[in-house]
Order: structure tokens, then sequence, then C-alpha cells
């Protein structure tokens, strides 16, 4: 399969993108891995005139720790994120999650920034940010602004980026002392999407109850979907399998998903519910286990 | 729009006037007659159009030629050194890690670049190495004595 005829920029730095997003407008696109941009050229689902590409802009692959937060740079490789020890330790969520998009291959190429830019609600990477409270950072003519992840994803495949922004970095807050976070996905086989996942980071008081939830859906709606009731109902308490149980089924309420070949309405409900119990318990023996 | 590239293919620096949608499987086997690479799926899925970026294993199929331009590649033909095959091209060769051979050059590239990065791979390790290349044969317990084998023959 060929794409259609497009012109293609490679960018040197940051700057020199957004100067090629300004001068080509609505018919630009930024390339980053190309993960899911290439197969949507080439299954001509979608058609740009210029591709910006910002894969050799080495500036933009980074993981630090700094003022209190993680911060990586969008162009950062899944590859890069799965040998981090830094993001293993702070977090686990990662560590489950980022192991099982698409494959080793695929994540040789494919950068977290794209998985969080293109606005598919099949990735794994939005609903990551939105539990561990991220925010994204973009980058334009003007400056730059940060944008909470839960208000990043408007539609499918629309997002708060301006037609002439970047993603540049994420910020994921160092979590609190008691804090845990993990990721549950069921996937029918290596290199699908997600039927459905969790992702859950609780961060707890000194006497065991919970300070801060986030509890967010992959691919059960048009967008990554923050499970807020479920994140209330769940602050306040000392979890027990009863209460854990109750979130979980809130969870599965904020679920909205389509039926297609990974399965009926019902089916991903009820799977949302199982995940979510599961991630929330996975994310809790974390907490508990930290000193 | 065309661009010209310089890409160091096996070894061998190959410059090309190409336009921006070829894609990098596509530079190699039409452009460089190299049709080791195999296309499979086409969709990023299969794993047979693996070659190596960088020394990185990458698909590609979903590469284009332009952004490989300054950077070099390797490909199935390239394994071979000086009339010898690569020990992991001998070891699927002795442990019969091939029916069809279709899935064989992506095989011998994401495995190779493995024992690059990790000399000595648990059964698991190598597995999840080879998730994204797909034997339509299932020879998969071959191809994983394979690299055992090889990584012994290595060591």
């Amino acid at each position: 399969m060929i794409p259609a005829p497009f012109d293609y920029h490679r960018a040197a730095s940051l700057d020199e993108a957004i100067g090629l997003l300004a001068r080509y407008g609505a018919e630009a696109k930024v390339l980053s891995g190309g993960m899911s941009l290439l197969p949507t050229l080439k299954l001509r689902l979608g058609s740009f005139g210029h591709l910006i590409d910002i894969s050799r802009i080495a500036a933009l692959e980074y993981i630090k720790e700094e003022k209190g937060a993680v911060r990586i740079g969008a162009g950062t490789r899944q590859c890069l994120l799965e040998r981090s020890d830094l993001i293993r330790k702070t977090f686990p969520v990662l560590a489950d999650a980022v192991p099982l998009i698409a494959d080793p291959l695929v994540r040789n190429r494919g950068t977290i920034g794209g998985n969080l830019a293109n606005g598919d609600p099949s990735n794994d990477h939005p609903a990551i940010a939105i539990a561990l409270g991220a925010e994204l950072l973009a980058r334009g003519p003007k400056g730059e602004r940060a944008i909470p992840a839960n208000r990043f994803y408007k539609d499918l495949f629309v997002t708060d980026l301006k037609a002439d922004e970047i993603l540049a970095e994420i910020r994921m807050p160092l979590p609190p002392p008691r804090s845990g976070s993990a990721y549950r996905k069921l996937k029918r086989k290596t290199g699908d999407y997600a039927v459905a996942a969790v992702a859950v980071q609780v961060s707890l008081n000194e006497n065991g109850s919970v300070a801060r939830a986030g509890i967010a859906l992959t691919n059960v709606g048009p967008t990554p979907i923050e499970a807020a009731d479920a994140q209330k109902f769940l602050v306040g308490k000392t979890p027990d399998e009863k209460s854990i149980l109750e979130t979980a089924k809130l969870a599965a309420k904020a679920a909205a998903p389509s039926a297609d070949r990974r399965g009926s309405v019902e089916y991903k409900i009820d799977m949302t519910r199982v995940l979510a119990g599961r991630a929330i318990k996975a994310a809790l023996e974390r907490a508990r286990s930290q000193k | 729009m065309k661009h010209h590239i310089k890409v160091t293919v096996n070894g061998a620096v190959r410059e090309a006037e190409v336009e921006s949608r070829l894609l990098l499987v596509h530079f190699i086997r039409e452009n460089l007659r190299l049709t080791g690479t195999h296309v499979g799926c086409d969709t990023s899925h299969c794993g047979v159009c693996t070659v190596h970026l960088d020394g990185e294993p990458v698909k590609s199929c979903t590469v284009l030629a332009v952004q490989a331009d300054g950077r070099s590649v390797s490909t199935v033909e390239g394994l071979e050194q000086g009339g010898k095959l690569h020990p992991m091209q001998e070891a699927f060769t002795e442990k019969h890690a091939l029916q069809c051979g279709f899935c064989t050059p992506g095989m011998l590239m994401t495995t190779s670049a493995l024992l690059e990065r990790n000399k000595k791979p648990s059964e698991q390790e190598i597995r999840q190495a080879i998730s994204g290349n797909l034997c339509r044969c299932t020879g998969y317990l071959n191809i994983v004595k394979a690299v055992q084998h090889a990584a012994e023959k290595l060591s």
C-alpha cells in the first residue's frame, strides 16, 4: 500500500517544526514515530499535504526528574520508557502498560507524545496520563501552555491542541509517599488494541485511607474516560473488598463503548468492571507496600 | 517533492532521489534490489519487513525511505560477513527454525538485534522479543531453540 502524495519536511528543532506548522496550516500533520500516522496514510484513511517530521529532534527525547515531576519529552520512544529505571520505580502503571503497547518493533519507533496527541481512544497513554494527573505541555508560536490530561481529549481524534501547536512534554507529578499505580488491559493478541483497559493511581494517608485516586479508562468510548464518580467514591475510604468492587462498578458505569469485533457493549462494560477491580487492587497493594 | 537521500545500507553508502511517500521497504527491495526483506501484511503487524535502523529492529513498511536519510540500515543480506553466515543464520539451519521461510528474514533481524542487547535471553525474553514477528507455519518452538543455540555459540 502506498500513501497518497505529500511533501515531507524534516524539522531539526521544535521551533523549526512550529514554523513549518504555521506555514502549512491545516494541510500539515506532525509525524513523530509514525506508528499510527503511516498506517493511516497507507490505508488512505487520511491524507495530508505536508508531513512535518519531528522524530529526528534529539532534544525531544528525555526522561528526567525536575521540580516535583517526571518530565518526559514528547519524542521519547516507548522502548526508552520500557528501559527507564526512573519510570519503573516511580510509575509502575507505565511499567505495566508500555510492554503491552503494540509490539517491541513498533515500540522502537512509537513515541509517548504521538500516542497522546493522536487522540485515539484506543491508545494507552491517555488514560494513564489522566490517572496520574499529568499535564501536557503544548508549544506554539505564542509560547507554551500546560493542559491537564483530563481536559485534553474533546472527541474522537479531537484534542485541545490548536492547529499551530505541538505537544512538547508530558509532566507527571511525583506521587507522594504511600502511592501506587497499575494498568490492567485485556487484549486479544499482540499488536491489537485493548478490548478495555484501566489505569489507576492511588495515594494513601498515613492511616491507610485514600487521599487521591486517579482512575481512567482506555478504548471504551470516543475519548479516554476519567472515571470521576469512581474516584470520588474511593477518596476518604479505607478500601476493603466491598468498596473496591463498588468502585469498580462505578468505573464501569463511566464506560460508553461501542460494539465491534472486540466485543459487545455489555461485554466491554463488564470487562471494564473486572479490570478496574484488578487495577485498583494492584495499585493499593503497591501503595501499601511502599515505605 | 523529491528528496536526495544518502543511506548506509549493509555498510555501503547508497544514494537516490526518492519521493516523500516512498516506504523504506520499497526503497530496499525495488531501488536497491535487496529482496531478502519481505513485504507481508503491509500494516506493521507481521514483521517480515524487519530491518535494523541504526542498529535497532524496526518494521520497514512503516518507515519512509526519506526518514532513513543519513542513517544506517542493515538487512538480512548484511548478516553474512566475509562469506560466513551469521551465528543466528547457522543456528536457524541447525535447529530447523524455518519451514516456508517467509518470516525468516524478519526473525533473523529481530533475534540478531536481541542478542546485541541481551547476550543470554531467557525463553520468555526471546518470545517477547519476537512477539511482533509472525510465523504462520507456527514454528516458534524451533525458532526459540535456534536463538538459544546462537546465544550459546556467541557466549
